[in-house]
């Protein structure tokens, strides 16, 4: 039985903050296929596309035929804990400050034997069902646990550590007045978290989500605009140290291509907003938040940034609101190695045309505001890194994989011209 | 075909360097010592050598080549053996078969290793690309974990307890208060094996080898060689080597000596009954009883109650792992794999002084190396003979 966590008792400004260690990141090139699996929460392993066998460590060559063509494949996760340790002692800081640390050795029921962490719900001997999570290292390690649910399983302190669980944490939402505001504090209260600030630009301007989003138990409302450098870091000063999650909501779009549109008016705004927004946010809030990755129960977990999924494959309709998502986009996989060496996650969440005024000449499937809270908790409950939020989203990230070029073609096909 | 006879192969002066817990000196320095030992004792100089085989964890970014002319040594045969505890035996099977063919007249097989303050936590760091993919990311328990597990898989097997390992434990020590050069100085009972500091769960504090600094060397040459020179030497009577055996296994109980074991003996032409002293390596206890089960001296899963009706000190009738082993006389990284076997010779020589083994004639030594992933892939075994 996982004993539940309760929430931390209130921080002794005067007692030392533990510094961030970390679980050993090097990896060979085909390990890192574990850990492109595991930023999306697939479960793979190769299996050789010439005999069938599944392969575990990840390898160059098969073990059973030679043959160079190893793809990741989805497999079944289970199998039988065959033996297992708790390990009381290590050389490696990050793990020496958290023994006792369960590990086993699990046959799975596709042929190879497999080490993992073990949650401590599994019993001995049991049969387990392997997860692919993203550590602290940032890279996909396997976790075992029970076939069935058990109660509090998520707060289990090797499992919570492979997520960036919104529970008993605090969140900072930026842009109060973006409509997707209320329905991501609704679900953040929800998934327990404790106080979620929500940032407000012009706050003069009423807005029609206010009142919703003031009956959210935990919200606070605090004013703060991500185009005005000064507002930024004055709310950083002020709640920077108690931001455990930070969801980059904020969105300036407006319809066109280049030829659509008569100047570069709008574009400006798109990057003042979409992608100056984000590294002012960065550069006000990061280091705090990176200062604290193993501040306890509430330590800093996950930077959220909701981009659309055209930021990788453009579509002219929005060709210029794409670009500047494209440069978020970019800035955020940077941005996501400068934190790794700290274990502060960076979650994409790609979304796809979003019910509102401005996608409104855009056909269905749209997404709605509680489908993207929805993704946005799943991700951080998960530790994802990559999260395709409604049907375009993952329809076209599908294609995306399949052929980038094909993909371009086919999403900018249409008009026959003149 | 099977392997042919080691006839004419003469092992030569056995030389163990004391160990030290931690050393400033570097690897060169410890098997310079080692191989100066061996020299000595053979009243050879570096010049006379014409065949040179090294192992060692800590030479970085050195190998073999480099220390020939670190050493000032001019070989016309150069090995690296980078197999861990199977080291030894592994290089006195090449340096004999290099001897029987001719490529070479004298061959230095030497081992060693230095531990600074942090070596041991570097060596994990860059053990092998499986390790770093796929066993340390997990709790970083090292080898401690990856025994840990082959220790719970054969208890919960073949109903072994941890008296069964500690009764291994503590008859080494007994044995290694006999060796001046082994690290642990003090008695061990029963008792404080059991109490001992958890580890990783089975294993506990005198599970464990201790990482220490330490050198490992002995010398072979044909037989005419050895008597033209008036130096006592042992015979090499059989010896195997099998990597990667079972891997079908999904948790390893037994090692790759089980393919090669028929022929082991009806190479020596004795049985395990006609053996006077066991050498297991040793890292750990459950590793030992899986080698005396697999080199025959019982059946699979009878370990346990094979040595509790044993007694394995250098005065009892399974004389085993007689200088201490790497338990008590700590391990000195590669020459972990030459511990047993330079202790074998001097048994054999009857030069092993306080730890001798009364009408030592014959002695098994078995090596076992490299965690690569979740078990020791290298096996070896070699049975050494006085002449």
């Amino acid at each position: 039985m996982t004993t539940p966590l309760t929430p931390p008792p209130k921080k002794d400004p005067q007692k030392r903050t533990v510094s961030p260690t970390r679980p050993p990141e090097m990896r060979s090139r085909a390990a890192l296929g574990l850990t492109a699996a595991a930023a999306e929460g697939r479960f793979q392993l190769q299996q050789c596309a010439e005999c069938g066998a599944v392969q575990y460590p990840p390898r160059d060559a098969c073990s059973s035929c030679l043959s160079p063509d190893l793809p990741w494949t989805d497999i079944n996760p289970e199998g039988e804990l065959l033996a297992e340790t708790t390990v009381r002692t290590s050389t490696k800081l990050y793990f020496r400050e958290r023994t006792p640390w369960r590990a086993g050795s699990i046959k799975l029921d596709a042929g190879p034997t497999i080490i993992a962490h073990v949650h401590g719900d599994v019993e001995r001997g049991a049969r387990v069902k392997l997860l692919n999570r993203l550590d602290r290292s940032g890279q996909g390690v396997l976790l075992a646990v029970p076939l069935t649910r058990t109660p509090d399983m998520e707060d289990d302190p090797q499992m919570r550590a492979l997520s960036s669980d919104p529970k008993h944490r605090r969140v900072l939402i930026t842009d109060a007045k973006n409509p997707n505001a209320p329905a991501l504090a609704e679900a953040l209260a929800a998934a327990g978290s404790s106080i979620i600030f929500v940032a407000e630009p012009e706050t003069w301007l009423p807005y029609p989500g206010r009142e919703r989003l003031l009956a959210v138990p935990g919200v606070e409302i605090l004013p703060m605009d991500v185009t005005d450098t000064a507002s930024v870091q004055k709310l950083a000063g002020e709640i920077g140290g108690k931001v455990d999650i930070l969801i980059n909501n904020a969105r300036f779009v407006r319809p066109g291509g280049v030829l659509a549109r008569g100047d570069t008016t709008f574009a400006r705004e798109e990057m003042e907003v979409n992608y100056l927004g984000l590294m002012r946010l960065a550069q006000s809030f990061g280091p705090g938040m990176c200062s604290r990755t193993a501040d306890g129960v509430n330590s800093a977990a996950a930077w959220v940034n909701i981009l659309s999924v055209n930021a990788l494959a453009t579509t002219p309709d929005y060709g210029c609101f794409a670009a500047s998502n494209a440069a978020a986009f970019s800035l955020s996989q940077s941005l996501r190695a400068e934190y790794r060496s700290a274990g502060l996650r960076v979650m994409n969440v790609f979304v796809g045309p979003t019910e509102d005024d401005w996608h409104q000449p855009l056909p269905p499937p749209k997404v709605l505001p509680e489908g993207l809270a929805r993704d946005v908790i799943r991700g951080l409950k998960e530790g994802l890194e990559d999260v395709y939020s409604g049907d375009v989203a993952k329809d076209l990230f599908e294609r995306y994989r399949r052929d980038p070029k094909v993909l371009e073609r086919e999403i900018t096909m249409g008009s026959e011209g003149a | 075909m099977k392997r042919q006879s080691y006839d004419g192969v003469a092992i030569v002066a056995p030389f163990s360097t004391p160990y030290q817990r931690y050393s400033i000196e570097t690897a060169h320095w410890w098997i310079a010592a080692g191989l100066r030992g061996s020299l000595k004792a053979a009243n050879l100089k570096p010049a006379d050598l014409d065949g040179f085989t090294v192992s060692s964890f800590t030479l970085f970014p050195d190998t073999a080549v480099g220390l020939t002319q670190h050493l000032g040594l001019t070989p016309r045969w150069l090995d690296h053996i980078p197999m861990g505890g199977a080291s030894g035996v592994v290089a006195l099977r090449r340096a004999a078969r290099a001897v029987q063919a001719g490529d070479a007249d004298i061959i230095a097989c030497a081992s060693g290793d230095t531990n600074h303050i942090d070596s041991f936590r570097q060596l994990l760091s860059s053990f092998s690309r499986f390790a770093m993919d796929a066993s340390y990311p997990y709790g970083y328990g090292g080898p401690n974990a990856n025994f840990a597990f082959l220790t719970d898989r054969y208890m919960t097997e073949y109903g072994a307890t941890r008296e069964d390992f500690g009764r291994i434990c503590v008859a080494q020590r007994a044995n290694a208060l006999n060796n001046p050069g082994a690290v642990m100085k003090k008695p061990l009972t029963l008792e404080q094996y059991l109490s001992a500091r958890p580890i990783a769960d089975p294993i506990a504090l005198f599970d464990c080898v201790m990482p220490c600094a330490g050198a490992e060397c002995f010398l072979v040459m044909r037989v005419d060689e050895a008597e033209k020179r008036g130096l006592p030497y042992a015979r090499l009577s059989a010896a195997i080597e099998r990597h990667n055996a079972h891997p079908e296994d999904p948790i390893q109980l037994r090692g790759g000596w089980t393919v090669d074991i028929d022929e082991f003996y009806e190479m020596a032409g004795c049985g395990p009954q006609d053996v006077d002293l066991l050498q297991t390596y040793d890292d750990y206890p459950v590793i030992s009883m899986m080698q005396i089960e697999d080199l025959g001296f019982c059946a699979k899963g009878e370990g346990p109650d094979f040595i509790r009706a044993k007694d394995m000190t250098t005065k009892g009738d399974f004389p085993h792992n007689t200088s201490g082993g790497q338990l008590s006389g700590g391990q000195a990284g590669a020459a972990g794999g030459f511990i047993g076997l330079v202790e074998a010779i001097r048994q054999v020589l009857r030069q092993a002084d306080a730890t001798q083994v009364t009408g030592a004639k014959r002695a098994l030594v078995s090596g076992f190396g490299m965690i690569n992933y979740d078990r020791g892939v290298c096996s070896a075994a070699a049975m050494v003979e006085a002449s």
